[in-house]
């Protein structure tokens, strides 16, 4: 046995499952579990009870909603990638869901579980942030520029589960990304969505938590070309460096990967 | 312990097992399906790949509990009356194994990519092996086979 023993629940419910979170000694929640479970085999988490919320059915759903895009929370990854309301409407986030991982990791991922865990190089971070987009949980709307606060670490309380996300329709949009060509994990991927009223860049895989970069956005917004920010430089400090790449290097990447994103929009 | 219930195969299992029981442990130490194997147990190599529900999986990545009141295939459940399906076929006549420890894992995740792409060019083919990996064939012969296989289905 790898893991610590754990009391595995199944609520029907989200009801049922914040009740049992509340009554839990040590709970976590899992979705798809892509991150949780191999978190667990190594013994880095050691939850006393796992309580599964991949199955309530209110959770799995894909739907426009006038110029939104409504995607419930446990939607899997393969769902987003494929699904022709999310090419339809935003095909920039499609193209990010089918990145993530590999097949076998995309049939189990979910949207909520990867926003939730906001991972330092996980993808949807910046598509949700690129986009301005609205996490919702049963308590409350929360701006995804006041969701993401760290790394590992969201604005959610204790027990508060992501039920969906609402991502408005920009005019344009595209997400360029470096993997990491063993993990496929972001070195660096840039969201670019431009809107009527502006345009967002939001950075991921760079930093410790997923930021945006207002010099960019700013330039785009003048004009809405590779060139506008191939002189925009981001400084070094502060960013992530590993045996993979130097933060100097990520911060080179950062530039490189949003003007390709820019570019990529515009197509 | 949990009660579990799950097809596997076509067949009903039902078993109590540990809550912590990962599903690959379950199909080889609890059923002795051990064509199923266990190789990086980091969720990155893909020998462990079977379909729960219809996908592919990683089954070292997912508690047998989760897959309770669903359906199972290894790769024990391709070949139907004594005959190898068609992608076992295509591993075998093209030469798409050396060793063999990934084989269960790559056909397993051939079989999901052909049920979703009918006609794969051999970048889609590459694309979606990203999850599997193989350290004797530098991957030729596998991409051929699959090629093989999908213009054979």
């Amino acid at each position: 046995m790898y893991t610590a023993p754990f009391r595995y629940l199944r609520p029907k419910t989200l009801a049922e499952a914040e009740t049992l979170f509340r009554e839990s000694s040590d709970a976590r929640y899992i979705a798809g579990g892509q991150t949780l479970i191999p978190t667990m085999k190594q013994r880095l988490a050691a939850p006393a009870q796992l309580i599964d919320i991949a199955r309530i059915p209110s959770l799995d759903f894909i739907r426009r909603e006038g110029t939104m895009l409504v995607i419930g929370a446990s939607t899997r990854h393969a769902d987003v990638a494929a699904s022709p309301i999310v090419r339809g409407a935003i095909a920039a986030l499609a193209l990010l869901a089918g990145e993530i991982g590999d097949p076998a990791v995309r049939h189990k991922g979910t949207l909520g579980g990867s926003v939730a865990n906001n991972d330092p190089a996980a993808d949807y971070p910046a598509g949700v942030l690129g986009l301005g987009a609205t996490v919702k949980t049963m308590r409350r709307a929360i701006a995804a520029d006041a969701f993401f606060t760290g790394m590992f670490e969201t604005a959610l309380e204790p027990g508060e589960i992501v039920t969906e996300i609402v991502f408005p329709l920009p005019l344009r949009s595209a997400y360029a990304k470096f993997p990491n060509p063993a993990s496929r994990y972001a070195m660096v991927g840039v969201f670019v969505a431009r809107f009527g009223n502006g345009v967002r860049v939001a950075v991921t895989g760079a930093a410790p938590c997923v930021f945006r970069v207002p010099e960019m956005e700013a330039a785009l917004a003048k004009d809405f070309s590779p060139d506008a920010i191939a002189h925009i430089a981001i400084a070094a400090d502060g960013l992530n460096s590993d045996l993979f790449g130097s933060a100097e290097y990520r911060a080179h990447l950062v530039t490189v990967m949003a003007k390709r994103a820019v570019a990529a929009a515009l197509l | 312990m949990a009660a579990l219930s799950v097809t596997v195969n076509g067949a009903t299992v039902e078993a109590e097992v540990e809550d912590r029981t990962l599903l690959v442990h379950f199909l080889r130490d609890h059923l002795h399906l051990t064509g199923t194997h266990v190789g990086c147990d980091t969720s990155q190599c893909g020998a462990c790949v079977v379909h729960v529900n219809g996908r592919a999986v990683k089954s070292c990545t997912m508690f047998a509990v989760q897959a309770d009141g669903g359906a199972i295939t290894t790769i024990e459940g391709l070949a139907k009356d004594g005959r190898l399906h068609p992608v076992q076929a295509a591993f075998q006549e093209h030469h798409g194994l050396q060793c063999g420890f990934c084989t269960p894992g790559m056909i397993m995740t051939a079989v999901d990519m052909l049920a979703r792409h009918a006609h794969p060019d051999d970048a889609t083919i590459r694309q979606e092996l990203e999850g599997n990996i193989c350290r004797c064939t530098g991957y030729l012969n596998i991409i051929k086979a699959i090629r093989a296989a999908a213009e054979a289905g």
